[in-house]
């Protein structure tokens, strides 16, 4: 066993916290929570695109820099750490892009790829459905082929930052005849197609959060199939352990913890220092345990996909964990900014830009998106643990 | 002991439960949240009318002559509707201060104008700092001529854009202990040397009140000069529990939605509710409310008997804060996405919980109370 970073791996980190700092110095946006999801801006996307940090991982061959996932951990966890608005690159650079590589045609990576990686392409994730959350494979959405093209009807919900996208991730209904599992496939379409029409849903922070996405007589090249027709339930398993893999899980709302320990060393109630109450101590060094904890459960995830593994029940164990540490570091910002947690952002007298207001209310969402917490824990008790179904 | 209601109680709460339910829906909620009073004054008369504003204070004063006890069932079918507007701070907040410490002339000009709907009090105690301790109050009130001048800014101050009588707590003696020099004034609102900015809050108007020079008679002194604070301790004594009996009618309307949700959504072809583990997550937040609403009204029952009760007041008020806590995070878990989304009605109980939560301290300050009255 050995804990440490390489000296190339610190090295990295360092020059993506002085490009992030350099950002930031230059107030070229400002730092947010939720950013990798929240925070759409497609010049920073660029920027990061032009230091060949969107597909970091991928080949060479197709224009990638042929790193390790570990390297993309370092990476993600610095964005997350300055907050920087990442959100129109994330889930293709996360999951999408790696599904192409597995997937792909030659001609899809050859097309695809290259537009990830230059900040131009930016896909939402058309998965759930009104009827179909957790049972993901009841959905209803039908494509059906049609000569040298498929025919999609039907709708999907909570596509988050929908109306930023410019692609769609689609999973949908091939064939209408066999068990639910083995009907479905994937396909990465252009927003823009003729039949497509979206409406926005307001998440409970009062944003934007989501699009639904209605499909009529949509007409879809069968180039923009992924992989196999009929194969999308195996497909899309690995893509949501990706999905479930990334360092947002536990670092969405960092900036809250860095924020709060700024606001206890600086504020005195009582006539001291807030960090010298014992009791607002205890809160926080706990919470520094359990984020710690959770670091390195992140960091395992990235080992196991450096061995070529889609990291399963360890991206459902991280998950599951992390998104409840990030529940209660939002929970424990409120208690100590006290009647101050109630104020909004932009709020004359809100503390911390009313970031832990925000991420209380928002931290509800996470233990929902990729797989709520149940399902996650139904993975580790089946597939990890065996145990029967029932 | 009876852990029963009243029949005269299971009536106030059937009425006020048909009554707020028809009065706010959630359209209402959500028009009413856009206004910059945030309450409707026709309804507000309609609830004057039925006694509501009087509720607790005797007959003499124009009130309806029920108790603490009575109010908390009603304060907890106005959480069960997510009920918006000024009641809490006209009635807890302003009118039970004034019946516990105001002199018989104050009483008799200020309560039945509470009772009878035409006025709207609050409280402006808490200050930048954001604490509820005496030492934290540096608003000062200096002697002008007859009177009094007031200057300093107050903070999260509820309802303040509608009040017409402000009680305001000032140091009156900076040179004595911090407890021995407050005093609380009755401030008439709407006078010169007052601002008021509505701060963008989680749930409910708070406001920032400016007094910049602000004159008080002192026929207008709340209790005794410089010995306010016995009385502001008690008010918010109050204010905790009036907060913890919110809290369990909007956790129990939590659970109501929840449980319904969960026998409707089918994943899987079954209903959610029919997983085991939603199951357990359901019966416990039924244990988490129970517990609430037991320790609730021990406190509740305490304060309305006049007995000692620091200690059933800080333990209901830390079992609310995380068990209100524990019920809404699993509330949002069982409803999925649809949870989170505005279109869909729980975000109205997440946040008003929260900011019930959020003020008169929090559950770690109450339960270093219970610590001091275990002895320790
Ligand atoms: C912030 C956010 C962003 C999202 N972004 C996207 C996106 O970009 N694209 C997309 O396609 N979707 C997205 N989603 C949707 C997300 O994938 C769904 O919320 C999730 O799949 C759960 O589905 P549901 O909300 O319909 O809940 P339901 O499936 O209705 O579940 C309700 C409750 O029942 C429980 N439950 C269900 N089945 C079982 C079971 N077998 N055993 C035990 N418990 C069970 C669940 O765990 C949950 O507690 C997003 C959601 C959120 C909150």
């Amino acid at each position: 066993m050995d804990f440490r970073l390489t000296e190339e791996q610190e090295k990295f980190r360092k020059e993506a916290r002085d490009f992030l700092e350099g950002e930031k110095k230059q107030k070229l946006w400002e730092p947010s929570i939720d950013s990798w999801i929240m925070a759409y801006d497609p010049e920073f996307t660029k920027r990061v695109a032009a230091k060949g940090w969107i597909g970091l991982t991928w080949p060479k061959e197709y224009g990638g820099q042929g790193r390790c996932a570990f390297d993309r951990l370092i990476l993600t966890e610095e964005i997350l750490r300055y907050g920087a608005p990442a959100a129109c690159h994330w889930f293709a650079d996360r999951q999408i892009g790696g599904s192409i590589l597995k997937y792909g045609t030659e001609q899809q990576k050859r097309e695809l790829l290259p537009k990830i990686m230059k900040g131009e392409m930016y896909v939402g994730l058309g998965m759930s459905e009104p009827e179909a959350g957790c049972d993901l494979a009841s959905l209803k959405t039908q494509a059906t082929k049609k000569n040298d093209h498929y025919v999609i009807n039907g709708q999907k919900t909570w596509t988050s930052g929908g109306k930023y996208m410019n692609y769609l991730y689609l999973l949908a209904r091939t064939d209408p005849t066999v068990a639910k599992h083995q009907g479905l496939s994937e396909f990465i379409i252009p927003k823009d197609l003729a039949g497509i029409t979206t409406s926005p849903i307001i998440d409970i922070t009062g944003n934007e959060a989501w699009n639904e996405v209605f499909f009529e007589n949509v007409h879809v090249p069968k180039e923009c199939l992924i992989g196999k027709e009929s194969n999308g339930w195996r497909q899309v398993m690995e893509q949501l352990a990706y999905e479930r893999s990334g360092m947002e899980r536990i670092m969405a709302n960092y900036p809250v913890f860095e924020g709060i320990i700024q606001f206890v060393k600086e504020t005195k109630r009582d006539g001291k220092p807030l960090c010298q109450d014992s009791v607002i101590r205890n809160k926080l060094a706990q919470l520094k345990i359990e984020f710690e904890v959770g670091r390195l459960f992140m960091y395992r995830v990235a080992l196991v996909m450096d061995e070529g593994r889609a990291p399963e029940w360890e991206a459902a164990m991280s998950k599951a964990y992390a998104t409840a540490f990030e529940q209660r570091l939002a929970n424990t910002a409120l208690e100590i900014l006290g009647p101050y947690g109630q104020l909004a952002p932009h709020s004359k007298w809100t503390k911390l830009n009313g970031m832990a207001y925000h991420a209380y209310l928002s931290s509800k969402g996470y233990s929902l998106q990729a797989g709520t917490t149940e399902v996650l824990k139904n993975i580790l008790a089946l597939r990890k643990l065996g145990l029967p179904t029932g | 002991m009876n852990l029963s209601f009243t029949e005269e109680q299971e009536i106030l709460r059937k009425f006020a439960r048909d009554f707020l339910t028809s009065k706010f829906p959630k359209k209402v909620l959500k028009e009413l949240e856009e206004t910059e009073s945030g309450y409707s004054p026709e309804i507000w008369k309609e609830m004057a009318d039925l006694g509501w504003m009087g509720l607790p204070f005797p007959e003499k004063y124009g009130g309806t002559g029920m108790t603490f006890l009575d109010l908390a069932v009603l304060l907890e079918e106005m959480g069960k509707a997510c009920m918006p507007g000024p009641y809490f701070s006209t009635v807890v907040l302003g009118g039970l201060p004034i019946l516990d410490i105001g002199t018989e002339a104050q009483k008799q000009e200020y309560l039945p104008q509470i009772a009878q709907g035409k006025s709207i009090f609050t409280l402006a105690l808490t200050e930048p700092s954001g604490s509820y301790d005496a030492a934290s109050i540096i608003a000062k009130a200096v002697p002008d001529g007859d009177g009094w001048v007031i200057s300093g800014t107050k903070l999260f101050v509820p309802d303040a854009q509608v009040a017409d009588y402000i009680l305001c707590v000032a140091r009156t003696d900076d040179k004595a202990k911090p407890e021995e020099g407050l005093t609380t004034f009755i401030v008439e609102a709407k006078q010169p040397g007052i601002g008021h900015t509505v701060l963008n809050a989680m749930s409910g108007k708070l406001c920032e009140v400016v007094c910049d020079g602000v004159k008080v008679p002192k026929e207008n002194i709340l209790g005794q000069l410089n010995q306010g604070w016995s009385g502001i301790k008690k008010a918010i004594d109050r204010a905790v529990v009036a907060k913890c009996c919110l809290t369990v009618g909007i956790t129990q309307q939590v659970l109501d939605m929840t449980v319904e949700y969960a026998k409707e959504r089918k994943q899987f072809d079954r209903p959610i509710g029919s997983f085991q583990i939603i199951q357990h997550y359901c019966a416990d937040m039924l244990t988490d409310i129970e517990g609430m609403r037991l320790s609730a009204y021990h406190a509740a029952w305490k304060l309305s008997e006049g007995l000692s009760c620091a200690e059933e007041v800080a333990a209901a008020r830390a079992w609310a804060v995380q068990a209100g806590e524990r019920v809404i995070g699993l509330a949002h878990q069982i409803h999925g996405a649809i949870g989170v989304a505005m279109e869909y009605d729980l975000h109205y109980y997440t946040r008003s919980l929260k900011a019930c939560e959020l003020s008169f301290g929090g559950a770690d300050v109450y339960r270093e109370i219970v610590a001091q009255e275990m002895g320790l």
